[in-house]
Parts: C-alpha cells; sequence; structure tokens
C-alpha cells in the first residue's frame, strides 16, 4: 500500500501546485499584461463610468432602446446568476411565456423574430440578430425622433459577420448598439 | 438548415481528421518515452517528481498493479477535493466570502471531478471559491483527463506487446500526460482564449451601472485556465452555471470552434497512436473512421431537428419554419449549437454551449444517444478509446461466431475471458443507467427533481443517469440535482461508469499482453477495411439500441410522436 500511498500523495500535491496554482497564475500574468481589457471582463465605459461589459447582456426596457433577449437568469440579465429556462420543446410554460413575451412586440406572433421570444442559454446573450433590430428600428427611430435610415444604417454598421461566412452567425451587440444610439441622439429627458 | 451549417459540421468534421494524425504521432512519442521538442524543457521536471515522489519509471506494473495505482490515487483525489470544498470558507482567495459546500454537494462534486464526469450539482459563480476553482476543480481536470489517458495507453500496450507480464507504469503514465501534453497545450489555449476576450483574474466581480441606470454585478475570475484543461481534458465542468453557453466562457464563434476542435484533438489523435504502437497505422484510421460515420449521422439529425420550431412555440403562434432558438446563443446559432451538443456528448465532455434540456424531443434525444452508446464516438480522453477497443473486440467476437473461426485482433486471439470482460465493461454502464432511472421514476424522492411534465420529465431523468454513468456531465439541467438523492444515487453512477470499465479494460489489457502475436493468416477476419468499420459501428448502435429502446420509448420518442402540451 506505501508504494501507492506515497507517488500518489506526493504526485497529487506537486501537480496541485503545477496546475491548481502555478498555471492559472501564469495565464492570469500573460493576460493581464498583453491583454487586460478582456482578462478583466471587458468593461465598456462612458464618462469613466463602468456602464456594462461587452460580452455580457443587460436588460432594455424603454421604447427608445433596443430589446435583447428574454432572459433566465434569475430576474433578467442577473450576471451573478447564469443560465437557461430549461422549459422542454412541448412545455405548457414555455408557449405561454412565449405569449407573454409577444405582447411586449405587439403584431402577429409569426412575425416577430424567434429569437426575441426565447430565452438564451446563458440568460446574458449580449447579441441579437440583425433581423431582430431592423424588427425593431421603426419603434427605436419613432421613440428618438430619428429618420429610420439613419437608424437601419446604424444597425448596419454594428452588425459582425460570421467568420469567412460560415463560423459564426450575423449579429448584432445590443449594448454597443444602443450606446452609438445614445451617441447620435441623446434619450429625450436623460441629462 | 443552410448550407453554411452543413458546411460548418463537414468542414469541422474535417479538421478533426486533419488534427488526428499529428497528434497521435505527438503522443505515441511520448509515451514511448521518445525525444520531443518539451523533453530539453520539461525532461528535468519529470525527474524532479519521479524522485519526488519515489517512481522509479523504469519499473513497470502487472495490470493489477497499474489497477491498484488508480484506485488508490482517484481516492486519494476524492479525499482532497471533498476536504477543500469543504474548508474553502476558512482558506483564502475567497472573495466572494462563500461558506463551505454542503457534505453531500462536496461528495458529489469531488466523485464528480476524479472520474473526469464533472456533473454540476452546484452553480459555479454562486458557490465555488477562486481556490476551490483553481486548485481543486482545475487541478482533477488535469489529472482526470491523464487517468483516462493513461488506462488507454496501457490497454493499447496489450496490444502491442507479446508475451509480457507488464503494461507499463501509471505514474509515469500520469505524469507524462500532464507535464507534456495537457499542460503545454492548455497553457497555449487559455491565453488564446484570453487574446479572444475571455477574463483571467482573481477579482471576483465587475460593477456596472447599465445605460437604464440598474446595478450590474458581473461575476468575473481566473475564467480561461479552466475553459482550457475542461475542454482538452473532455471534463466539461465549468466555471459558471450556464456553462460554455456563458460569454464569458465562450466568447465567440471562434472561441467555440476551438472549443470544439480541443474537445476530439486527443481522442482523435489516440486512435492514430494505438495504429502507430501496434504497427499499422491503418487500424487507427479503421477505428476513427467508425467514429466520423456515426458522429456525422447524429450531428445531422440533431442539426435538422433544431432548424424547426417546437411544438411549444408553433403553440404560441411562431412561425413553424423558425428555429428552436429556446436556450441557444445567437453568436452560434442553430448549427454550432447543434455541433456543439453533439460532440461534447460524442466525447464525455459534458459542456454545454445550449440548454440540451430545451432542444427539441429528437434534437435532445442524440446527445443522450450518445451518451448512451458509450461515448465511444471519439470519446472522452482516454476513455473513449478504451471504450471503443472494448467495443472492437466484441464485434471481431461476433465475426467470428458468424464465420466459425477464432476470433482475433491484431494477432491477438480473442478468448473467454476476454470476451467476458469486455461484456461487462459494456454492461457496467447500462445496468448503472437504467436502475437508476428506473428507481427514481418509480419514486418520490426522484420525481421530485423533475421541472417539465410529462415524458420530458423522464428524459431528464434518463439523461441524468446517463450523463452520470457515461462520465459524461452535461444534463438536461431542469433536474434539480441537489437533493440527498440524486447527490448521492448520481455519484454512485459516476463510480460504476468509471471503475467498472477501468478495471475490466485493465485487465483485458494484462491477459493480451500476455498472449503471443499470431502472424495473420488467409481466415483472419481483416480487420482495418470498411467491412470492420461498418461492423463495428453496427455493432454500437444494435448493443445501445438493443439496451436502451425501450427507455427511448418512454422518454423521446413518446414526446416527439405525443403532439401535445404538457
Amino acid at each position: 500500500m506505501l508504494q501507492v500511498l506515497r507517488p500518489a500523495l506526493v504526485l497529487l500535491a506537486l501537480f496541485t501546485v503545477l496546475t491548481g496554482i502555478m498555471y492559472p497564475l501564469t495565464v492570469k500574468g500573460i493576460g493581464q499584461v498583453l491583454f487586460p481589457t478582456a482578462a478583466n471582463g471587458s468593461a465598456i465605459l462612458r464618462d469613466g463610468r463602468v456602464v456594462g461589459s461587452a460580452l455580457i447582456g443587460q436588460a432594455f426596457t424603454g421604447d427608445d432602446y433596443f430589446w435583447g433577449r428574454p432572459s433566465a437568469a434569475g430576474n433578467g440579465y442577473n450576471a451573478r446568476s447564469s443560465g437557461g429556462s430549461n422549459l422542454g420543446p412541448s412545455s405548457q410554460a414555455l408557449a405561454d411565456r412565449v405569449r407573454e413575451t409577444a405582447e411586449r412586440y405587439g403584431g402577429p406572433v409569426a412575425d416577430i423574430p424567434v429569437e426575441l421570444l426565447t430565452a438564451s442559454a446563458s440568460g446574458l446573450d449580449p447579441h441579437i440578430s440583425p433581423v431582430a433590430a431592423r424588427f425593431q428600428a421603426p419603434r427605436v427611430a419613432t421613440a428618438r425622433a430619428l429618420p429610420a435610415a439613419q437608424v437601419l444604417a446604424l444597425i448596419d454598421a454594428h452588425t459582425e459577420a460570421p467568420i469567412g461566412g460560415i463560423v459564426g452567425e450575423a449579429r448584432v451587440n445590443v449594448l454597443r448598439l444602443n450606446l452609438a444610439l445614445d451617441e447620435l441622439a441623446p434619450r429625450s429627458g436623460a441629462p | 438548415m443552410t448550407l453554411e451549417g452543413w458546411m460548418l459540421i463537414v468542414g469541422f468534421t474535417g479538421l478533426v481528421a486533419l488534427l488526428a494524425r499529428p497528434v497521435g504521432l505527438y503522443l505515441d512519442a511520448v509515451y514511448a518515452g521518445r525525444a520531443t521538442w518539451l523533453r530539453p524543457v520539461l525532461g528535468p521536471v519529470e525527474s524532479l517528481l519521479y524522485g519526488a515522489a519515489g517512481v522509479r519509471p523504469e519499473q513497470e506494473q502487472d495490470w493489477k498493479g497499474y489497477a491498484l495505482a488508480i484506485v488508490g490515487f482517484s481516492l486519494l483525489c476524492t479525499l482532497a477535493l471533498f476536504a477543500l470544498l469543504r474548508l474553502q470558507g476558512v482558506l483564502p482567495l475567497n472573495p466572494q466570502g462563500f461558506a463551505g459546500v454542503a457534505p453531500n454537494i462536496a461528495m458529489n462534486t469531488a466523485v464528480s471531478f476524479v472520474t473526469n464526469t464533472n456533473w454540476q450539482a452546484y452553480a459555479g459563480e454562486g458557490a465555488m471559491s477562486h481556490l476551490s476553482q483553481m486548485a481543486g476543480l482545475t487541478v482533477q481536470n488535469f489529472v482526470s483527463a491523464a487517468v483516462g489517458m493513461a488506462v488507454a495507453v496501457a490497454f493499447a500496450r496489450g496490444f502491442s506487446r507479446r508475451s509480457a507480464q507488464t503494461i507499463g507504469n501509471f505514474w509515469v503514465d500520469m505524469t507524462r500526460s500532464i507535464l507534456y501534453i495537457l499542460l503545454p497545450v492548455s497553457l497555449v489555449l487559455a491565453v488564446l482564449f484570453v487574446a479572444l476576450g475571455m477574463p483571467q483574474t482573481l477579482a471576483s466581480s465587475l460593477q456596472a451601472t447599465t445605460l437604464e441606470g440598474q446595478a450590474q454585478d458581473i461575476a468575473i475570475g481566473p475564467v480561461a485556465s479552466q475553459v482550457a484543461i475542461k475542454m482538452l481534458g473532455t471534463n466539461g465542468g465549468g466555471f459558471f452555471n450556464a456553462n460554455a453557453a456563458h460569454p464569458f466562457e465562450n466568447t465567440g464563434p471562434l472561441v467555440n470552434l476551438v472549443q470544439m476542435l480541443s474537445i476530439f484533438a486527443i481522442g482523435a489523435g489516440m486512435t492514430i497512436m494505438f495504429g502507430r504502437m501496434v504497427g499499422s497505422e491503418r487500424h487507427g484510421w479503421a477505428l476513427l473512421a467508425a467514429m466520423g460515420a456515426l458522429f456525422l449521422i447524429g450531428t445531422g439529425v440533431a442539426y435538422w431537428a433544431e432548424a424547426q420550431a417546437t411544438p411549444a412555440l408553433i403553440a404560441a403562434g411562431v412561425d413553424p419554419g423558425a428555429a428552436n432558438m429556446e436556450g441557444k446563443e445567437v453568436r452560434f446559432g442553430v448549427s454550432a449549437s447543434a455541433l456543439f451538443a453533439a460532440v461534447t456528448t460524442a466525447a464525455s465532455c459534458g459542456a454545454v454551449n445550449a440548454m440540451h434540456d430545451s432542444f427539441s424531443a429528437l434534437g435532445g434525444m442524440i446527445p443522450l444517444v450518445n451518451i448512451l452508446a458509450g461515448e465511444v464516438i471519439v470519446g472522452g480522453v482516454g476513455a473513449g478509446f478504451y471504450g471503443i477497443l472494448v467495443f472492437a473486440i466484441l464485434a471481431v467476437f461476433v465475426a467470428g461466431l458468424m464465420v466459425g473461426r477464432t476470433p482475433a485482433y491484431l494477432g491477438k486471439k480473442i478468448e473467454a475471458r476476454d470476451v467476458k470482460l469486455a461484456v461487462l465493461a459494456i454492461l457496467a454502464a447500462p445496468l448503472a443507467i437504467l436502475l437508476g432511472t428506473a428507481f427514481a421514476a418509480a419514486t418520490e424522492v426522484g420525481r421530485a427533481g423533475v421541472l417539465n411534465a410529462g415524458p420530458h420529465g423522464f428524459s431528464e431523468i434518463l439523461y441524468a443517469f446517463a450523463s452520470a454513468a457515461g462520465n459524461n456531465g452535461s444534463a438536461f439541467a431542469g433536474l434539480t440535482a441537489t437533493s440527498d438523492f440524486y447527490t448521492y444515487a448520481q455519484a454512485a453512477a459516476m463510480l460504476a461508469g468509471r471503475f467498472l470499465i477501468i478495471i475490466p479494460a485493465l485487465a483485458i489489457a494484462g491477459n493480451l499482453a500476455a498472449k503471443p502475436t499470431a502472424p495473420a493468416s488467409a481466415g483472419t477476419f481483416p480487420t482495418s477495411g470498411p467491412l470492420f468499420v461498418g461492423l463495428l459501428a453496427f455493432i454500437i448502435l444494435i448493443v445501445g439500441a438493443l439496451t436502451f429502446f425501450p427507455a427511448l420509448a418512454l422518454g423521446p420518442l413518446a414526446e416527439a410522436t405525443a403532439g401535445v402540451l404538457y
């Protein structure tokens, strides 16, 4: 038994130091020096204040903002409690929730881009598709008193394309789009 | 479905095939102790480790010695991780001030990470201190993967050696797996991931005030280092609850692609390593071809199924042609979500970039079937490889029965003892899965954890036990698995699925190594051609189908055909 115990104890201890302490700290060291923004959570600053992370979605409710996807993270976009709804394909609760969400947009349910009605896997999805952004453009343009063409152009400018047309999906970062919107036409009543 | 989606799936499979050979050659060199380009740097470290541990690398073990070392080491790892999780509240690197993990969850998690399952009965960002994530979970990601790789190499030696009494030295095989393969590759991957946006910090939170003036407290931490090894070692345990769907754990399509490739890299390479070891690379390619065929079929079905709206969405008025985006992320879309689901369950990874519970009935059945097939479609690092070799033994046995000859594989006669051990290894997981599922479905404690009603609830239970016994770790995550019943039953299933396969596999290896190698004759069933590839794939499917069809009929198949909401 001692034949097993000594190598087991010693190797576990040494690999704990090697892979559990030195390895993560080395990655941290390299990351903090070479890619400090990413290593610290990709914060987005406006006027010196952190308004969010480029990778993490946040809740938008005002008519003058583009809305992201329904979120099952906590009470919605809780970035300490990630997760999906886990409602199954024949769940009555899912059907009810989709109907309820659709009321927010109005019009026939079939016309609403499906990702605006479905909860993301993480509850923190920062993106919507360009189609879903354009679908919301008339509402946002009206609320901001902007020409529709200008809002559509903003969406195009913020659309990320798949790599080589294959890897990934065309998408718009909702927070970045809304920041650009604020830049273009400050919110009425906002400071 | 789009052409681009299919191109991603086929292109990914092609990339895996391209990776297999270089990885296989490198693995072969590492385990044979030949010079590699990392040796000048790491050779001295390796010698130091052996010196401190009192390991004499040239002193090999027979299969019993090898198995004893694995069991002893795993037991120690389980106890150490359990202690760390219980004590995290009074240990450093706990900026969130988390208390010690509850006893049943700590036990479940310790078993889960030591068996390379990484089933998570906790939410990472809400329960684990940085110290637990780094010095506990990340360490087990490395060593549990290394244990699987060591067993695979020892198993391969059973075929490559003649009239030998030993199958290698476990401590050496494990140390080399970590030092020359897992650690350097993880380091490169982790830095790449940070470059592509993944956090790596000891801070625990990023405080923001959203555009609409709400406070948003964003959990961060040493994510990249854990994600790199969780993929490469097919562990799958996420830093965050949402796992690889969380934007911090899977920042974009490129990271997603690299993660999928790292899940398959070692498992695919092992087939070629095996071919080199037994002196016939063709035999390695034959195994990989059987895996590839099964993989493409499953992935295709999942993609097709997920590209349509589910009954729940249609009932709410959604266009039936719209994709099932419930539980999926926009940056991955349907094709990369279906592909990831197939990859993570074909290998025993268990990381998820979409919520399998919200997949359509048939789309969700594919990950389940991949696990139930024994995770031999590439499979977990090491585990998938010794898994498919066990099936190969069964396949040549069946072929031998059909033509009335003594079965042989790579010149080794496959005899009664080998077949009995192979059947034991093949039956261990199904037994744990079906008994566990039946008990849970029949009792109040089992049904209490279910989220979705109807057949889908049964699927949640079946998936949980399949995931545990298959050492996969992914979940139909609606199931609440924190009760005493689930934590202990799942731990038992994980142990059965790990050690009741490893021990018979090593026994077969010892048995085969001791045999002489007979040259192939005109009567030998060829085991590197398309006929064998087809037979092997067929055996895997038929064993899986005969074992699990009734259970699948009660769950996903019933749901797919019922057409009603629950």
